[in-house]
């Protein structure tokens, strides 16, 4: 397997852009190709990530491994240095895993204007945005792959969303939903990664006197946090990356892209955008902002803490107020990632793997509700839950299937959710030394309370869509159950919410040390 | 597996008591029991309706295995005593904190793991019968045994992340079984009302076991009662605060005043459920965790008993009372297992280990059987309400007699079961010192009697006032109320003072060698004094409900007559406890929600979308003559908003390069910001 530890990474990286080009240049009609090409990409692509954590020395998963550093523009400094360790492992395999899915999916549910040939080659370009993003070890990379990812998306929304339109509240204007969330989207992670961009520079001006020995690269970054902590302007620096970072996950008060995203993109679109793009975010957190500047990232601690419960609590509230059910999932995620954050602003290996496998689960769990959302709402054309109900007797498999997901949305013990929250409250009862013990603990008691009002709105949806008698003007309509394409989808993720409920290993097996090391190296103890 | 148990065992060894523990097969293989109802689950949900009883099959012979099984567990822990602990690691975080599942075999687990196979198996046999024809057989049977399996999992679990899991298992399964006739919707509601409810209680539960897993670095049962047994100084900081917590949890399970208010609502599912609920797998959890934890309480927490049992005493006493007014016949047996769970806790609380416990036992038996026998008549009735029955005594002969042993039970008429355990509970107020709450939980023994011989007469006396002419269940219903029968009538005898079977004396040896860490008061002899207060109690309630309700009349009101003006309406209410829960739901769900909503769409979005019609603005008129298209993002986004469709989508994609050209020229002159600010 010499040639893996060279060339795999980059192969999971760029396959999926090969697969795109494919695509791309062959015709239209050929649409049968197009669906083989991207579902062979998307599954090796899975298959060498599955080789990848298979081949991963596990006992030194503190350790970048599959390691490539060749430079690249070298008047800069910036090369292409990629590998992965036991933080990114995970997300890496669920990017691939949460794609090949959404290709499955996509197999024979078109949005309307349907053009597979363009979907299906975002979708391939977006997966190499993702994977780019988890395995690169140099900033200017990051960078790429991090705005990389929000183009495709950007298409996908703005070409397969929401055909309707609404007003928007206090200018009174008409606008269209997808074009509205598409540009949302858009600007707000543009918005936040200026700020990220300038923080990177920042940290190459500063990462040594001569031009020569400046650097991008994320270890050698780490490797000179001591100093770079220290310096004067590190505060803003924490500050721009805190943005761009804040942005992408995302943390109140900058989330409202999200509902609005999430609404008017497609199925497979919304699939994404929840179970990986979101990642992004809170995998930046950890892969660079606090290991580079762990001063500033004790000061702004508290600041990240009552922001995340803000969000777990401010998430819920306006679940329980929404009357659209994509949407609804839509601000759920807002409170998940509320917990992924609380874990994170411990800065507790406890917490901070809290946050890790809050990620995945989240991923296959919201990932799921929006695969069911949209095929829901393909089925009844609206999302109104007013109009819904009964679609547990309408459609007995999908029914069960969404009740199954709310309860692991909810964060039942035994299945994925559970995990993330109890050990983010965990990692709240004690933060890193120097924290405000009085903060993290009402915070921990917030999330808690965070916790009910989950399975209040989940429930609630559960009532309004899943039960009771079906509404009257469904009454002549014949509803097909799941079909196969979309079992095929959504039984692994099934098995995955399972499998990592009873046996959390799967994950922490990868995390726990180089979590454990990270913390080491950045606060010592 | 270090345990607490397995050092006093230790102790017997080198007493000379050859072998006086063992473990063996069937208690290293235990965990067989934790695992197969899963296996049951998916084999019902998958096979279950091709076959004849639709998955029922599975489910029974799930649980006949477990009751085998835990049978010779019990004859074993009778006989030698038997002690095990088992786990596989799940997961490690760092050095310091280890998940694991696993299994814990002791007295007190091997009479849950009996108490749930065997009384949940006579269940599942009735409810074969009981739910003939009924819309969802199948799924009622998977979610059945989820309930059994969940709850399972909870007693088997030798620490608190594991009983976390089964806990909420068990929530989940509620809600499921409740709400079991989703088609409407005041059944749904109540599911959710049971799991809304625990859910809240539950923030207890989980805070108390993170403080316990942080103070001692794991989540172990046997380890938190070594500690608590050493009074460790670190646990002893926060024991209060765990045991507090850790109760306030059991309180939503064990449905304790004011989180009683799930419980009469969870009357909407199916009998057998409710069977099942209150006699083995849901209620009886509270009053399980209080006593795995007991020596927390017996040595650290001992500040918080006092609020304890005074919470207990009030559920005892106040959800006894409104027993008396309800016309649902199963209302009246979810008011006074509400009570009866007052007495397992104040009996916990107070120190009575022993005593709560085996009132937990007990009634386990009487409770299933009288709710299967109100099953059993509201099954030919067609109707849950005591004002459409009466008269049943004669159609009904089984159900009747069955009925009024395990009233006699409940009511705690000597020689019933529930005689011995609720006398035990009052000897142990008693002895530590709770005089007043004694005499009130001997004024609830006059109550219980009193609602009890109110809903026999109401039910099987006087004329018939339904519809239809009702007839005697079928065997496959009545047999296990007689089962059910024969162990209320007989099962406490197994805790008499003084009186031993097998060769490890009586049930309160049974439950552990506790007299090594726990040091709960357990009579040598009974004591016959507060025997005749406790028995004339209840004989003065019998009295007063054959006085008062003997006479067959006509009207609901008329029966209902020994109301007392100011009271009747204030029980009829319950007290308002519901009224004042619902508003606050609603006061969460209608003003806080949609204030939040409002916020996030006309502040935060405002402010958002100020700031784009802002730079657009800006924009044009700076670059007013310029290429619009090229440079100004948030203006373009607008005005295509604003476009009609086709000619959208084409602008769209064509305006996107350069759209994305400026970005990049963007990102470019902040780099040169950043090297001027930086450099």
């Amino acid at each position: 397997m010499e040639w893996f530890d060279t060339w795999g990474l980059s192969l999971i990286v760029f396959l999926p852009l090969v697969g795109a080009l494919l695509v791309v240049l062959l015709p239209r009609e050929q649409e049968e190709s197009h669906k083989w090409i991207s579902l062979i990409t998307t599954g090796i692509v899975l298959i060498l990530s599955v080789v990848a954590a298979a081949n991963f020395d596990f006992g030194a998963a503190k350790s970048f491994q599959y390691e490539v550093n060749e430079s690249w523009i070298s008047a800069i400094g910036a090369n292409y240095h990629v590998g992965v360790d036991g933080i990114s492992l995970p997300l890496l395999v669920l990017s691939g895993f949460v794609t090949l899915l959404s290709v499955i999916y996509s197999w024979n549910h078109w949005e309307e204007p349907r053009n597979p040939k363009a979907f299906l080659a975002l979708m391939l370009v977006l997966l190499t945005g993702m994977n780019g993003t988890f395995v690169a070890l140099d900033l200017v990379l990051f960078f790429i792959f991090f705005e990389l990812v929000l183009l495709p998306m950007y298409f996908m929304i703005g070409i397969w969303g929401d055909k309707s339109e609404r007003v928007l509240p206090v200018f009174g204007k008409t606008v269209s939903v997808r074009l509205y969330a598409a540009i949302k989207f858009f600007l707000f992670t543009l918005f936040g990664s200026a700020f990220m961009l300038l923080g990177f520079l920042a940290l190459y001006l500063n990462s040594a006197d001569t031009v020569a020995g400046r650097t991008f690269d994320i270890p050698a970054l780490i490797a000179r946090a001591p100093e770079l902590t220290m310096l004067p302007v590190a505060g803003w620096i924490f500050a721009g990356l805190f943005l761009g970072f804040a942005v992408k996950v995302p943390m109140f008060p900058f989330h409202t892209w999200l509902p609005d995203a999430h609404t008017a993109a497609p199925t497979v679109g919304s699939v994404l955008l929840a179970a990986i793009l979101l990642k992004l975010g809170s995998y930046g957190f950890i892969r660079i902002a606090i290991p580079i500047l762990p001063e500033q990232a004790k000061q702004w601690a508290p600041v990240i803490a009552v922001l995340a419960v803000i969000g777990i609590i401010y998430g819920a509230l306006a679940c329980l107020a929404q009357t659209d059910m994509k949407r609804l999932i839509a601000f759920s995620s807002v409170g998940h990632m509320g917990f992924v954050m609380l874990g994170i602003a411990t800065l507790t290996d406890v917490g901070i793997n809290a946050a890790i496998i809050g990620m995945v689960a989240h991923g296959v769990i919201t990932g799921l509700l929006f695969f069911l959302a949209g095929s829901m709402s393909h089925r009844y054309h609206t999302r109104d839950m007013d109009r819904l109900g009964g679609n547990q007797k309408l459609m007995p498999m999908l029914g069960g299937i969404l009740a199954f997901t709310a309860m692991a949305s909810l964060g039942l013990p035994g299945l994925a959710g559970f995990w993330g929250e109890f050990m983010a409250l965990l990692g709240s009862y004690s933060p890193l030394d120097g924290l405000s013990l009085g903060l993290f603990r009402t915070a921990m008691v917030i999330g808690a309370v965070g916790t009910v009002l989950t399975a209040g709105y989940l429930l609630w949806m559960l009532q309004k869509v899943n039960l009771g008698e079906p509404k009257a003007e469904w009454d002549d309509q014949k509803f097909h159950d799941a079909d196969k394409f979309e079992l095929a989808a959504w039984v692994p993720l099934i098995v995955t919410i399972i499998a990592i409920g009873v046996y959390p290993k799967i994950v922490f097996g990868a995390t726990t040390e180089a979590v454990e090391a990270l913390v080491k190296t950045a606060f010592g103890g | 597996m270090t345990n607490f148990l397995l050092a006093a065992a230790e102790e017997e060894v080198h007493s000379a008591v050859e072998a006086a523990y063992t473990s063996g097969f069937w208690a290293e293989y235990a965990w067989i029991m934790l695992v197969i109802p899963w296996i049951a689950v998916l084999g019902i949900i998958f096979f279950g309706k091709r076959m004849k009883y639709l998955g029922a099959e599975i489910a029974i012979g799930m649980l006949a295995f477990n009751t085998i099984w835990a049978s010779i567990l019990f004859i074993l822990n009778i006989t030698k005593g038997v002690v095990y602990e088992g786990a596989v690691t799940i997961a490690e975080i760092g050095s310091n904190l280890i998940f694991e599942l696993g299994w814990v075999v002791d007295g007190l687990s091997i009479m849950m793991y009996f108490v749930v196979s065997f009384v949940g198996l006579v269940i599942f046999i009735y409810a074969v019968g009981y739910m003939k024809g009924d819309v969802r057989v199948t799924w009622f049977f998977a979610s059945f045994t989820i309930f059994a399996g969940s709850m399972l999992v909870l007693v088997g679990a030798p620490n608190l992340v594991q009983l976390i899991i089964g806990w909420e298992g068990v929530g989940v399964a509620s809600y499921l079984l409740i709400g079991h006739y989703w088609e409407q919707k005041e059944n749904s509601s109540a599911g959710m009302k049971a799991f809304f409810t625990n859910k809240v209680a539950d923030i207890g539960l989980i805070i108390g076991a993170i403080m316990v897993g942080v103070t001692l670095g794991t989540f172990k049962f046997s380890e938190l009662s070594n500690a608590a047994a050493e009074h460790a100084d670190s646990l002893a900081l926060v024991a209060g605060m765990i045991g507090a917590l850790l109760f306030f949890g059991a309180m939503g399970k064990s449905a304790q005043f004011p989180f009683h208010i799930w419980l009469p609502d969870a009357m909407a599912g199916p009998t057998p459920v409710s069977a099942l609920m209150h006699a083995a797998t849901m209620v009886t959890a509270g009053v399980y965790l209080m006593a795995r934890t007991f020596p927390l309480y017996q040595n650290l927490a001992e500040d918080i008993r006092p609020w304890m049992v005074a919470i207990a005493t009030i559920t005892l006493f106040a959800m006894g009372l409104l027993a008396l007014v309800a016309d649902d016949i199963k209302k009246v047996l979810a008011y006074s297992t509400v009570s009866q769970l007052g007495y397992m806790m104040v009996a916990v609380a107070a120190g009575g280990y022993t005593a709560g416990v085996f009132h937990l036992f007990t009634h386990a038996f009487f409770k299933a059987l009288l709710f299967l026998g109100a099953g059993s008549v509201i099954h030919a009735v067609h109707s849950n309400n005591m004002s459409d029955m009466g008269g049943l005594r004669k159609d009904m002969p089984r159900t009747y007699w069955t009925f009024v042993i395990g009233s006699a039970a409940l009511a705690g008429i000597i020689p019933f079961s529930g005689f011995w355990s609720k006398d035990e509970i009052l000897v142990t107020l008693g002895h530590e010192g709770y005089t007043a709450v004694m005499w009130i939980a001997i004024a609830g023994a006059f109550i219980t009697a009193f609602y009890m011989t109110r809903a026999i007469m109401l039910t099987f006396h006087g004329s018939y006032k339904g519809h239809g002419h009702p007839h005697e269940s079928e065997p496959v219903m009545t047999v296990p109320l007689i089962i059910l029968a024969g162990f209320a009538a007989v099962v406490g005898f197994l805790n008499i003072p003084g009186v031993e079977f097998g060769g490890r004396g009586n049930f309160t040896q049974w439950l552990g060698m506790r007299e090594v860490v726990m040091g709960d008061h357990h009579p040598t002899a009974p004591d016959w004094g507060m025997a005749a207060i406790g028995l004339g109690a209840a004989l003065l309630g019998v009295l007063a409900g054959l006085a008062l309700f003997a006479r067959d009349k006509a009207t609901q009101q008329e029966r209902d007559k020994f109301e007392i003006p100011a009271l009747y309406p204030l029980l009829r209410r319950k007290y308002y406890m519901d009224d004042a829960a619902l508003g606050l739901v609603w006061l969460i769900k209608a003003p806080f929600a949609r204030a939040i909503d409002w916020i996030n769409d006309y502040i935060i979005d405002g402010v958002v979308n100020t700031m784009g019609f802002l730079t657009a603005g800006l924009a044009q008129l700076v670059y007013g003559g310029l290429d619009q298209r090229g440079i100004d993002l948030g203006f373009n986004a607008f005005a295509y908003a604003s476009g009609g469709s086709g000619e959208r989508l084409r602008r769209l994609q064509t305006g996107r390069v350069q759209q994305y050209a400026s970005v990049f020229v963007g990102a470019a002159v902040m780099f040169v910001i950043g090297f001027v600010i930086f450099g």
